[in-house]
């Protein structure tokens, strides 16, 4: 293998010990990139910093961070950009997959559900837009999720965090366009991953995050602005919304 | 951690059904843990890629712990190959990030790899499996420097050729039972090219496969040989034999990191039939053309993973799966009891192509009940005829271990608690060893745990 034909990357994960960012990590790290992980477990980082360097990471930088403390998000990413004076990459990768039932007849699972999957996620990358819009070039890549592509009485308290989610990413993409700077909504479906370990995780439908990190990469690099992972979700999707809501209303989705 | 109920972890041969407890830790920490607390379980196993072929993967009843999210590396030193990871690291993933060519061809290597690359490091040590090296380089276990075991005391212990010896010894080949592999440090081998040279020759007989053997073994570190099982009479252990070797300053790709193809359903019937194997047999014989040799330098895959090429291959005996019969025949009677074992199975016509000879080295295996020893090995698979397929097995054990041979446990479905003691003299001392909440299928079968379900 040759090595990277210009200076290597610098990505940063946020929520780096997530399944789908591991996954990524490793692909980046194969390239020779240089990373900065930020995640809340820090034992956890240490393992992942480790693996990523024998897997060919140039640089690994670890830092800890709880992202539902929204306060501190700006700090966060200020320390992510310094570390290696610069992002090129951003993935913002972390969440939580709450109990619909429980949230919605609990004011504070329900407003951590939403935090953790809206409000943090959109403070924090109001704060990278501000380097990346000085930098003028790079690309802040955010994981959604398809479940923000319509209410389900199933999950639409996650579903509506993460809909909020596709609309911020909207509005800052058409901001940082004039910058320069890509912005990437990932869509994925149903991945086999810890936050999804007490699900049965049976059938086509369910995805492994390398497939996901796959499509990705591949979305990165291509410059894309939403991506649907596995691809045959945007279809999915689609009939899901065509739906009319008398039919909709006789499902149990 | 939450433990789903689940039907779909199977063993390769796919012969039995079973249903487990299935736990997945994220880290060696929830790993150990998760042992630790074992008594809130039934008892429990550590599960890999699957590839064991009968049943010293699978606890019925009882719970297993599927270890390949633990499949981080934790250290590697270039300067010296001593690699240190988590046991669910596959040696598929070793090959593709550490053993690379460098500049002059030569690189890292896995010292010891079975035929497939598609195992864990965790599975590798506990079945001490071996390679078509094993005459210059004997089991994986040799190459093993510690592994750290999480036992159900809650202790976590290192465990070396001079650290916990005796529990080392055990651990190597120990299918398992001695507690949960949580990491390994192995010494990876320098190559002078990660290229192979080799060669394949006809023979017409099994007399030939000696002779070959002995003017090879010396200067071809990887033979073996296939053979082909129909063929009877003067014709007897006919097949072709296949010698390696790396070549100095040849770099070549690593082997991809997934198959590139998959069977993608099994099929209502074993396409491995009584046609379609003497129409294999038949051409795959020939298929050296008129010389009978063929010679070529190039990458390691179709030595070392010709059955890799495509996932889940096993699909092809369908629906009620297949048994593999692989046993290591001493020295002193291989040839006669090959000649024979081979005779009875051609008469049988229950063969299928895939059937392997190969000469095991001298050099001892560590563990406790490591399979090979010095002599001949000869493994085949058998699709799952019922109860003659299950006859012509028992035959073909008894005729091992009158031999003074063994079975392989990481291949079998069926031995006899007799032929697994008579095989492995030191059955008692494992037995010692145990962890008591672990268990497995093949534990209960052979007589290593009593009889009947996991304990819960």
């Amino acid at each position: 293998m040759s090595a990277a034909p210009s200076a290597p990357r610098r990505v940063a994960i946020f929520g780096a010990t997530s399944g789908i960012a591991v996954a990524l990590a490793r692909r980046f790290a194969e390239t020779g990139a240089r990373l900065v992980l930020v995640a809340r477990d820090e034992e956890a980082l240490a393992g992942e910093a480790a693996d990523l360097k024998v897997r060919g990471a140039a640089e690994v930088v670890t830092q800890r961070a709880d992202f539902a403390d929204t306060a501190a998000l700006t700090p966060v990413a200020e320390a992510a950009w310094s570390a290696l004076g610069g992002i090129d990459i951003a993935l913002v990768a972390y969440g939580s997959l709450p109990d619909q039932a429980e949230a919605q007849g609990s004011a504070a699972a329900a407003e951590a559900a939403l935090r953790l999957n809206f409000v943090s996620p959109a403070i924090l990358c109001d704060a990278l837009a501000r380097a990346f819009e000085t930098q003028r070039s790079g690309t802040i890549a955010v994981i959604s999720s398809v479940a923000g592509d319509r209410g389900r009485q199933s999950n639409y308290i996650y579903g509506s965090a993460k809909g909020g989610l596709q609309r911020y990413l909207e509005g800052l993409r058409h901001r940082l366009s004039k910058a320069g700077v890509a912005v990437l909504d990932i869509r994925p479906g149903f991945v086999s991953t810890k936050m999804t370990a007490h699900l049965p995780q049976k059938g086509p439908l369910w995805a492994t995050p390398e497939q996901v990190a796959a499509d990705i990469m591949g979305a990165v690099d291509k410059g894309r602005t939403v991506l649907y992972t596995p691809w045959f979700w945007r279809f999915v999707m689609l009939i899901i919304r065509s739906v009319p809501a008398r039919i909709f209303h006789r499902t149990s989705l | 951690m939450t433990a789903l109920l689940r039907d779909d972890y199977q063993s390769w041969g796919r012969v039995e059904a079973a249903r487990h407890h299935v736990m997945r830790p994220d880290s060696v920490a929830a790993a150990a843990r998760l042992v630790a607390n074992a008594g809130d379980h039934s008892a429990i196993l550590a599960y890999g890629c699957g590839r064991s072929y009968g049943d010293v993967g699978l606890n019925p009843g009882g719970a297993l712990v599927d270890m390949r999210a633990l499949d981080r590396f934790i250290g590697f030193d270039p300067a010296t190959g001593l690699l240190t990871c988590e046991a669910g690291v596959r040696l598929a993933d070793i090959l593709a990030h550490l053993c690379r060519p460098e500049a002059d061809g030569g690189g890292w290597f896995l010292p010891v790899t079975p035929g497939t690359r598609f195992v864990t490091v965790g599975g590798a040590i506990a079945n001490d499996v071996h390679g078509k090296n094993h005459h210059r380089f004997g089991t994986f276990g040799r190459h093993v420097a510690a592994v750290e075991i999480a036992r159900s005391d809650g202790s976590r212990l290192v465990c070396s050729r001079e650290e916990n010896a005796d529990l080392f010894a055990a651990t190597i080949g120990g299918l398992g039972l001695t507690g949960l592999i949580l990491t390994a440090t192995i010494q990876l081998r320098r190559v002078p090219g990660i290229a192979m040279e080799m060669e394949d020759i006809r023979f017409g007989g099994l007399d030939d496969y000696f002779t070959l053997e002995a003017e090879s073994a010396g200067a071809w570190e990887y033979t073996a040989a296939w053979i082909d099982c129909l063929a009877s009479g003067r014709q007897l252990g006919r097949g072709l034999y296949s010698r390696a070797r790396h070549a100095p300053g040849v770099a070549a790709d690593p082997a991809a990191r997934e198959p590139r193809l998959q069977m993608p359903l099994t099929p209502p019937l074993s396409l491995a039939n009584g046609l379609s194997v003497r129409a294999f047999n038949a051409l795959y014989w020939r298929k050296l053309g008129r010389t009978g040799r063929s010679h070529r330098v190039g990458a390691y895959e179709p030595v070392l993973y010709p059955l890799d090429a495509i996932g889940r291959w096993n699909r092809i005996y369908g629906p009620k799966g297949f048994f593999q019969f692989q046993c290591a025949i001493p020295h002193a009677a291989a040839r006669e009891t090959v000649r024979a074992m081979l005779d009875l199975i051609a008469r049988s016509g229950q063969g299928s192509m895939l059937v392997v000879l190969k000469t095991l080295g001298d050099l001892p295996s560590p563990g406790l009940l490591s399979f090979p020893l010095p002599g001949v090995t000869l493994a085949l698979d058998f699709p799952n005829r019922g109860p003659g397929t299950r006859d012509l097995l028992a035959k073909l054990e008894l005729m091992a271990v009158q031999a003074y041979g063994r079975l392989y446990p990481a291949k079998d479905s069926l031995m006899q608690p007799d032929a697994f003691r008579r095989g492995y003299p030191e059955f008692e001392r494992f037995r010692t060893m145990i962890d008591p909440r672990f268990s497995s299928a093949f534990a209960r079968r052979v007589g290593l745990l009593p009889a009947g379900e996991a304990r819960s």
